[in-house]
């Protein structure tokens, strides 16, 4: 009976599915919210008026095309010829914008008046408080209280952009149960909200239209990689994945190109086998997690594990569902790093190339030394986000 | 036939009052109470019960039974031990018993091994919110007609008429009506535009009964749902009585009897 909603290709299919992972597992009250959204998304984002509204906001407000970048004494090291797709010098910090932008464009098309979004680390609520001013729509931003308290930077810039920053004060208090809230928020207020996913997972449409806005990342190492090295096929393409929204822009338009090994790396936080981790695809199973089929952690009675990593983009039990089909179906390459590998990473980039990334980010650096590239082949590594934000971390370090 | 059916015909050929369901989370007040809490509900005349099966993140539902949600997960519950309370409970239970909660822990435990042990103990239904129908219709639907369990869908005030005529054919027992757009235990009392919207209901001569459920909380509210529907369902207003009991069995029965007759409790005071 699987096979009608099961999907070959790596996009996915019209019932929103990717292979059997996807869909819309969701409580009738959402359903008529979602419905609107699938039923409207891809209409409206290939509007021509839309696209040169997206386009001229990506340009000109959030600085792409972001470069990318030979970091040449981080390819020494390695013996191999790295690209860096520096996404953190998009305006806000990291990649995340790219998206905020598509669906506030999106949600005035949709004729609504108030934003909610969830945040771990902060960076997507700053990313949506960021275009809800520029939008000038009202913008409500659930973040755990446990991450209120470690991203207090964060916190502080989307209350200067005028957003209202909610506790989430149930279960772990971190990510997975903002997103329980933003939800019930979204399911109280059904039809003057906008609900703003901050990465490729919730329900069908979500997944495919967050990698859509965030595919504008490939497209652009597509045509720069060529310029560059004469071909726009990489033998890698690395990003890390906590909901995976960078890595699904990085990978967009090079899923069907097989040539490329497409290499997501996952949080292992104190180690794999420590019970304090967030590598999803080695520690998780099939199941249902915030509206979608996917891989998630999960104890044998099916409840929600907490998961834990010292990136607070990455601590998230489950990962989008296109990413449970390719590590499922072997098109992906799944790899994990820890919380030290990915500090020590984060200190080697910033003393070879001067550049401070993002802990999420480096988690994708600190899998160089065990890739395998060889030195004629070349790597692009999505640097998603830069370190501003975490200092405090790095500091415990210095020295 | 099912337990549920037979009661909803019953008591439209009799002309009976409004059925009272309640819902409780399974180990709450104490991993131990689920048995209890069900006896103590039929025998202060609730007509059906739905026990809640505990989860970590339960997105359709507001404070209340979040808390008794984590309550009865610190408390040790899973779903093999809530079939274990559960086992030999026809002995003394007759009145339908649905279990409620979210898709993942069925998933885990195995959707035909699930199906085959409600069937196995007695349990008349399900009433999982976050199984579309699509899913269920394609992939479920034939294991629980194997086994006999009846799948309970949800409509609310924002359904549109296609898809609850939808819902209607593929539902057997009877139709959730969800009173108002939000999280369980968020609404107090039955509005004006709630009216109309049963009043929409009523006249589309569905197959199935509905009871309606969200914001029931008392005689009044009680009373005006089953003015529309075949009843009503009681949440978070009756985990608040679990929450606050003394004495289980007495603050239950007064309760129930509270809400459905009263007068009666008035008289025996």
């Amino acid at each position: 009976m699987e096979t009608s909603i099961e999907n070959k290709s790596y996009h996915v299919s019209d019932r929103g599915y990717y292979g059997n992972f996807g869909g819309a597992f969701i409580p009738e009250m959402l359903y008529p919210n979602v419905e609107e959204l699938r039923d409207n998304y891809l209409k409206i984002i290939q509007e021509p008026s839309f696209q040169q509204e997206f386009e001229h906001l990506l340009r000109d407000y959030v600085g792409r095309p972001t470069p990318l970048y030979r970091a040449n004494r981080l390819s020494e090291k390695y013996q191999t010829n790295i690209f860096l797709k520096r996404e953190d010098l998009c305006h806000t910090g990291a990649h995340k914008v790219n998206n905020t932008i598509g669906q506030i464009l999106l949600a005035q098309r949709l004729g609504k008046k108030r934003i909610v979004a969830e945040t771990g680390a902060g960076q997507h609520g700053v990313a949506t408080a960021t275009v809800c001013a520029l939008m000038n729509l009202e913008c409500i931003v659930y973040m755990g209280s446990l991450d209120i308290e470690r991203q207090a930077p964060n916190v502080a810039r989307m209350r200067m952009l005028g957003a209202e920053v909610r506790p989430a004060t149930s279960g772990s208090k971190t990510l997975k149960d903002a997103t329980n809230e933003a939800m019930r928020h979204w399911i109280n207020n059904p039809t003057d909200t906008h609900y703003i996913i901050g990465s490729v997972v919730g329900p069908h449409p979500y997944p495919d239209m967050v990698a859509r806005f965030q595919s504008i990342i490939s497209e652009e190492i597509k045509w720069q990689l060529k310029e560059k090295t004469g071909s726009e096929n990489p033998d890698y393409v690395l990003a890390c994945v906590g909901g995976g929204s960078n890595a699904a822009g990085a990978f967009y338009h090079y899923l069907d190109q097989e040539s490329v090994k497409l290499v997501a790396i996952e949080a292992a936080g104190q180690g794999i086998s420590s019970g304090h981790s967030a590598a999803t695809t080695a520690l998780g199973k099939p199941g249902v997690l915030h509206g979608s089929r996917t891989i998630l952690m999960q104890t044998e009675d099916g409840q929600v594990v907490e998961p834990f990593s010292i990136s607070a983009g990455l601590d998230y039990p489950g990962i989008g569902p296109q990413h449970a089909y390719l590590f499922d179906s072997g098109r992906g390459i799944f790899m994990s790093a820890t919380d030290q590998e990915a500090v020590e990473a984060a200190f080697e980039l910033t003393k070879l190339e001067g550049i401070i990334p993002a802990l999420e980010s480096a988690h994708a650096l600190a899998v160089l030394g065990r890739l395998g590239a060889g030195s004629s082949e070349t790597v692009v590594l999505n640097l998603s986000g830069r370190g501003d934000k975490d200092l405090s971390t790095y500091m415990k370090y210095l020295d | 036939m099912n337990r549920i059916t037979t009661l909803f015909q019953q008591n439209a050929i009799e002309n009976g009052p409004g059925l009272l369901n309640v819902y409780f989370t399974a180990g709450f007040p104490d991993k131990n109470d689920t048995l209890r809490v069900l006896t103590a509900l039929q025998n202060s005349g609730a007509d059906l019960v739905e026990i809640g099966m505990p989860y970590s993140d339960p997105v359709a539902d507001g404070e209340t039974i979040q808390m008794s949600n984590d309550r009865a997960l610190s408390n040790g519950m899973t779903i093999k031990l809530l079939f274990d309370q559960l086992q030999d409970m026809r002995k003394g239970i007759t009145v339908p018993v649905l279990l409620m909660g979210y898709i993942n822990p069925v998933l885990q435990y195995g959707v035909e091994a699930f199906c085959q042990k409600c069937a196995e103990i007695g349990i008349d239904g399900l009433i999982l919110p976050d199984m579309p129908m699509d899913v269920y219709e394609e992939e479920y639907k034939p294991i629980f007609d194997r086994y006999g369990v009846l799948n309970i869908f949800l409509v609310t005030p924002q359904t549109s008429e296609q898809r609850i005529r939808q819902i209607d054919a593929v539902s057997e027992g009877f139709i959730y009506t969800v009173s108002s757009a939000s999280v369980t235990g968020s609404q107090s009392g039955v509005s004006e535009n709630m009216e109309a919207y049963f009043e929409r209901l009523q006249s589309m001569n569905l197959k199935n009964p509905r009871l309606i459920g969200f914001g029931i909380k008392d005689h009044a509210t009680y009373s005006k749902a089953s003015q529309y529907s075949a009843g009503a369902i009681i949440g978070s207003a009756f985990i608040r009585v679990l929450a606050e009991a003394t004495d289980l069995e007495a603050d239950i029965a007064s309760y129930i009897q509270s809400v459905k007759n009263p007068k009666v409790e008035a008289a025996i005071n």
